[in-house]
């Protein structure tokens, strides 16, 4: 009851539009961005508009025509005019080059205008390839041996680990999973643990802390009420981020799927684990360095630490995997508790369950050990007087 | 069985020293002040007592439980106010009072909000409360909890004359019922009509400890900024 009123005082002081609004604000800008690029994506695949003025009617400029006009619709607001010559098959005929003429019609400089450029470029590309095929063909060879002669029969060894697939899509794959945990990871530690340390700030700014402590309720219950109440709103925050940023990435359909990879319902446990170890020891550690805050302002530069090691390890294991580490870096990351559930996806696919049981286990122990000291220092006078006198 | 019991506290910051080994106790009932002027102490010793920082020497007992060892009971009897406090911004001045209400067995809120004298701004964001206004909540917020203590550490610093009049008529209005209270202020003639015996402090030490009336007469002065003056001479 105690605690419940200590979570609730947390939450009521932290969920202010102060902290919400930007939440959002980020949430609806990575969404609109997801948008745009999604937009951008469906108009490459839709069919652009263009004009076809032929010149020549003879067989393979009505072939190629007939395949540009399949992938390019003829109407309004074109985006090329698309030209083909009167010697157009009579020079292929001849063995020589064919040209076409190409006139770009730019409505403006924006990146959305690169869409139709590409659509239309692909058209031409197919139109090429198929001229290519017809060529080839008339000449009773068969275009696919001429387009790709050699057929790859392709496997990856990965941990022990013998997969159908490209290196590229195994990699490829692996970094869709590692994108985006490690920046929403990221961005609830840096929240939250901002959070927790403002907090710190503003009690003492306001001397509320004085009255906290003089409350008939153990110092542990203050710590206690102050990490649950900070990771109430980091999550909150952490999700109305994850929100946009999952609209954003799931824009590029890099949410790739591959066999034999999968995470079943232990692993969602276990990461679900990890990520709870790892805030807590991200809060109490924030709580301890909190309470050198001596107000609000001061409080803000005390975040920054914190900060950058949440930072460091979602940079590195954005571009590099845990097992392909130097030794120091990999101790580096490892000492790090919010590496861990960034991590833990990755591994977890892989079937590497020890190295994220033991980040748990670091985990929980660090959290164990700053929460000591946080109860430690809530008993002693450096809350208010900024000395150690137990 | 008196109050509180203070025998040879000291308290150090470092190489300074803040309190110097002095003694007092407080009865029942009463209103104790601890006087004078910025920097001599007197929060230092209200914090000891209200167990918000160690004491470095010397023995403190509030209603026979002694500071340093039974602090978590000192804390289910006493109340604390420190100078200058505000209350959570975000709170209304209503949810404040119920959030502390769930720490004290038979807090009566309707009471506290009687004392709070807000009326409908009761209702209102803290943040949006005067100086003057988050006092009375805070001064109401101590008086809720019933407390055997109430220590109050310059309470009515930074008001205005209506306002502090008010906060000392409710202090005067509580003490007469039963609550004691020791109080600290630099303001010399406010102590004098508080409060029913007060200490003289400076430098870390008591200087002059006695009833108002008496320390007058002994040093035949009209009033205790009178005395102090002529003590500390």
């Amino acid at each position: 009851m105690k605690i419940a009123a200590l979570v609730f005082k947390e939450v009521r002081e932290l969920l202010t539009p102060a902290t919400i609004l930007p939440a959002i604000f980020m949430m609806l800008i990575f969404a609109g961005m997801g948008g745009m690029i999604g937009g951008m994506e469906k108009k490459a695949m839709e069919k652009p508009n263009v004009e076809i003025i032929t010149h020549d009617n003879e067989s393979y400029a009505s072939f190629y025509t007939s395949i540009l006009k399949k992938y390019c619709n003829e109407g309004k607001e074109n985006i090329a005019v698309i030209e083909i010559p009167s010697n157009f098959s009579s020079l292929i005929k001849e063995g020589k080059k064919a040209e076409i003429h190409i006139k770009w019609l730019l409505k403006g400089t924006g990146i959305a205008e690169s869409a139709s450029i590409t659509a239309v470029r692909k058209a031409i590309e197919i139109a090429n390839n198929e001229l290519v095929a017809k060529i080839v063909e008339e000449k009773k060879i068969n275009a696919s041996i001429i387009f790709s002669p050699v057929e790859y029969d392709e496997y990856t060894i990965i941990k022990n680990r013998e997969v159908a697939a490209a290196p590229e899509k195994i990699i490829s794959f692996f970094s869709s999973q590692s994108m985006s945990i490690p920046i929403v990871i990221m961005i609830m530690i840096v929240t939250s643990g901002g959070i927790v340390i403002s907090s710190m700030g503003m009690e003492k700014e306001n001397k509320t802390l004085e009255t906290l402590l003089t409350l008939p309720i153990k110092r542990s219950y203050i710590v206690t009420g102050k990490i649950i109440g900070a990771t109430i709103v980091g999550a909150i925050i952490a999700f109305l981020y994850m929100l946009g940023l999952r609209y954003y990435i799931s824009s590029f359909g890099m949410q790739e799927k591959l066999a034999g990879f999968n995470l079943n319902g232990i692993d969602y446990a276990l990461i679900s684990i990890s990520l709870f170890f790892s805030l807590l020891a991200g809060l109490s550690l924030c709580l301890v360095i909190g309470s050198f805050a001596k107000n609000y302002k001061s409080a803000q530069i005390l975040s920054l630490p914190v900060s950058i090691l949440a930072i460091i390890p979602m940079f590195i294991l954005m571009f590099q995997d845990f097992s392909s580490m130097s030794t120091p870096l990999k101790a580096i990351i490892f000492s790090i508790p919010f590496s861990h559930p960034m991590m833990a996806p990755s591994l977890l696919l892989l079937d590497e369950y020890s190295l994220v049981v033991y980040g748990i286990v670091y985990s929980a122990i660090f959290s164990i050990i700053c929460i000591l000291v946080a109860t430690w220092i809530f008993k002693t006078d450096l809350l208010i007087t900024g000395r150690i006198r137990k | 069985m008196q109050a509180v019991v203070v025998e040879g506290l000291r308290k150090n910051y470092g190489r300074i020293k803040a309190v110097k080994g002095i003694s007092f106790s407080v009865a029942k009932g009463e209103i104790f002040g601890i006087i004078g002027p910025n920097g001599v102490g007197k929060t230092t010793v209200l914090r000891i007592l209200a167990t918000i920082i160690k004491k470095d020497g010397g023995n403190a007992k509030i209603f026979g439980y002694e500071i340093g060892k039974d602090d978590e009971k000192i804390r289910e009897i006493i109340s604390y106010l420190p100078e200058e406090a505000g209350a959570y911004k975000n709170m209304r001045g209503i949810e404040y009072l119920k959030f502390i209400s769930n720490f004290f067995e038979g807090c009566d809120i309707e009471k506290a909000i009687e004392i709070a004298n807000l009326g409908e701004r009761i209702y209102d964001k803290i943040e949006s409360y005067s100086k003057g206004m988050v006092r009375r909540l805070l001064v109401a917020r101590v008086l809720m909890a019933k407390p055997k203590l109430a220590i109050l550490d310059e309470p009515t610093s930074g008001l205005d004359v209506i306002n502090a009049n008010e906060i000392r008529r409710i202090i005067k209005n509580y003490a007469a019922h039963g609550t004691t209270f020791l109080i600290s202020s630099h303001n010399m003639l406010e102590v004098e009509y508080l409060c029913d015996r007060i200490a003289l402090m400076n430098n870390g030490i008591i200087v002059e400890e006695g009833k108002p009336e008496e320390l007058k007469e002994r040093y035949d002065a009209e009033n205790i900024e009178e005395v102090f003056l002529k003590v500390i001479k």
